[in-house]
């Protein structure tokens, strides 16, 4: 008996527990299940469009076929060299390195003069803000159509109205060197409007007497923009230089409707290659891997900005 | 300077004879003019004669004879209102699901305790991320596995779920008082008729916002549809005025494009100006779409 005793304690003080995290499994679980079920219909289009993408896009990089007809083979990271050796994908890299920097930066500087110059409200400034706001709304497909015609060689508008004063005519969207500058510019229209929503928000958080107290101090327009409203506005850059990256890596409409990549590949950007290699050259293999190296690039970026977008969407 | 002034009148009293700030507000004025020139010319481009010839199709000053055989023309050679039927169709079916699994998800967020959610509030913050435009190779498998390859379903289809949405409910639903429940608790009412008749009527602004940029970004979307759909009379109006715009550009029909273009842009261009504050506070709450 007193053998058996301390012997027994141990059982007993395992056991109990073990039925008591069951227990609270299974009660916690009975909680939580009207959630469950209110947030199915949405966890299970996310599972297959996003997450179940995000896992078919793993295992086909890791597949190839010899022809489009052929079965799938596994060929491990092949696919994932064979895109890295490309010459096409790693221009398209550079090309889009370019394309981010040189959208974003205009366009972010755009958006923060704008903010500026029309952050009271009026009608004269209500009417600039929209006219700004007008190619956010449009279609970059129509956007495209519209700008065919301004770059168009000759007779188009920038041609038929600045082009005269040049002693050369350059062929916008022809000519290697400069069709991508000309991207971009399509680019930083239509989303300059659309970054200065996001300032103008951010600009009523400065507040006023503290302006007013720094000008009574002796402070200019560029000190004031400098030593209060550019920390003020800190969280908005963060916020919209990642819109802007992820614009720079999607926003690829203009590229398909105008240049096709073109003019020798100098148009070229990451997603287009991925349409490319989809639907034109039939190769999935090449396609998913382009889309990881993509995704992972993108991932690593956005980790940054985690926090910030958890915090803007209200906290777990 | 009077007008500038005046435009000024309401700026703090010590700063109002800084002549930064007005040097800064004429160039954008400036650059607000050049913002609109392509807007201009799609307008002067869509009435001008084609006798203007090719030459003076660049003349941003309207033509002494307008007419509209370019609308017509465009009306004719596009097959734009079957273009706009799709579009309609796959906008509203979008965003009719998404009404109901945002609506669902975001009042489990907003008033529901459950084990797993902070996981699962990062599981739907990945998607902000994870832009659907990224995963047009491994969903048009799957899409074309389901069999809806050249459907308006399988356009519809990835953007049936939306973390967005399902936030921005959720914030509505979280600046609901709670009283208001518990009194339709007492009175006996289902977790769904409390969603239905307490919680949805009281967010209709943010289901309006919502709309807007569902709408309007569905409206502009273009790589997936292209992918999606094959068929000619199942195309979207974006994917029908790219098409359009390589067979006009051949004939050089620069008055056709406008004014193709300006049926494309009309509708959305008219609702913004009906509600143009509505729109700009929407797209200040989207940020990622």
């Amino acid at each position: 008996m007193s053998l058996a005793e301390p012997a027994a304690l141990p059982v007993a003080a395992s056991a109990a527990p073990r039925l008591h995290v069951l227990k609270r499994f299974t009660s916690s679980f009975k909680v939580s299940l009207p959630a469950y079920l209110l947030l199915l219909p949405s966890l299970a289009f996310l599972a297959l469009f996003t997450y179940g993408a995000m896992g078919r896009v793993f295992v086909d990089a890791l597949y190839q076929r010899a022809t489009p007809k052929a079965p799938v083979r596994f060929v491990g990271l092949d696919n994932v060299s064979a895109v890295l050796a490309d010459p096409a994908f790693t221009g398209a890299v550079v090309n889009n390195l370019i394309y981010a920097v040189g959208t974003a930066i205009p366009s972010i500087g755009l958006a923060l003069l704008f903010a500026l110059a029309l952050s009271r409200t009026n009608a004269v400034t209500s009417a600039l803000r929209a006219a700004l706001f007008l190619p956010v709304l449009i279609p970059m497909v129509a956007a495209s159509a519209l700008f065919l015609f301004i770059f168009l060689p000759n007779v188009g508008l920038l041609d038929y109205y600045i082009g005269r004063m040049l002693p050369v005519l350059p062929n916008w969207l022809g000519d290697p060197d400069i069709a991508l500058t000309a991207i971009m510019v399509i680019t930083i229209w239509k989303n300059a409007g659309y970054y200065m929503l996001f300032f103008l928000a951010g600009l009523q958080a400065v507040p006023e007497d503290v302006m007013e107290a720094a000008h009574l101090d002796g402070a200019g327009p560029f000190q004031r923009l400098r030593y209060i409203i550019l920390p003020e506005l800190k969280p908005t850059f963060l916020f919209v230089t990642v819109i802007a990256t992820l614009n720079a890596v999607t926003q690829v409409d203009h590229v398909f409707v105008l240049t096709q990549g073109g003019p020798s590949n100098s148009t070229n950007l990451v997603l287009f290659y991925i349409y490319q290699q989809a639907v034109e050259h039939y190769d999935v293999g090449k396609a998913s891997a382009a889309t990881l190296l993509t995704l992972a690039a993108l991932m690593g970026l956005t980790a940054l900005s985690f926090r910030t977008l958890a915090n803007r969407e209200g906290g777990p | 300077m009077t007008l500038i002034d005046r435009l000024f009148k309401d700026a703090p009293l010590a700063t109002r004879r800084e002549i930064t700030p007005k040097l800064g507000f004429v160039l954008t004025v400036l650059l607000a003019l050049v913002w609109l020139i392509p807007f201009l010319w799609m307008g002067v481009a869509t009435l001008r004669p084609a006798s203007d010839g090719i030459n003076l199709m660049a003349e941003l000053m309207p033509s002494l004879k307008p007419t509209l055989d370019n609308i017509r023309d465009a009306w004719e050679i596009g097959d734009f209102p079957r273009y706009t039927l799709n579009t309609t169709i796959i906008c509203t079916g979008i965003l009719l699901v998404q009404f109901v699994t945002i609506t669902l998800a975001g009042f489990a967020f907003a008033r529901l305790a459950f084990a797993g959610k902070t996981l699962i509030f990062y599981l739907f913050l990945m998607q902000l991320m994870l832009v659907p435009v990224l995963l047009i190779v491994p969903n048009l498998s799957l899409i074309a596995q389901l069999g809806l390859y050249d459907t308006l379903t399988g356009v519809m289809m990835p953007f049936f779920a939306s973390a967005f949405g399902t936030f921005l409910m959720r914030q509505a639903f979280e600046a609901i008082p709670t009283e208001l429940e518990d009194a339709a608790l007492i009175d006996g009412a289902g977790l769904f008729q409390r969603i239905r008749h307490i919680y949805v009527p009281l967010s209709m602004p943010s289901f309006s916002a919502f709309a807007i940029i569902s709408v309007t970004s569905h409206w502009n979307d273009f790589l997936w549809p292209l992918m999606v759909i094959n068929s000619p009379d199942k195309r979207p109006l974006t994917v029908g005025l790219s098409v359009f715009t390589k067979t006009a550009e051949g004939t050089q029909a620069w008055g056709t494009i406008a004014a193709g273009t300006l049926m494309v842009i009309a509708p959305l261009l008219i609702t913004f100006l009906i509600f143009q504050k509505r729109f700009i506070s929407s797209f200040v709450t989207s940020g990622i779409k």
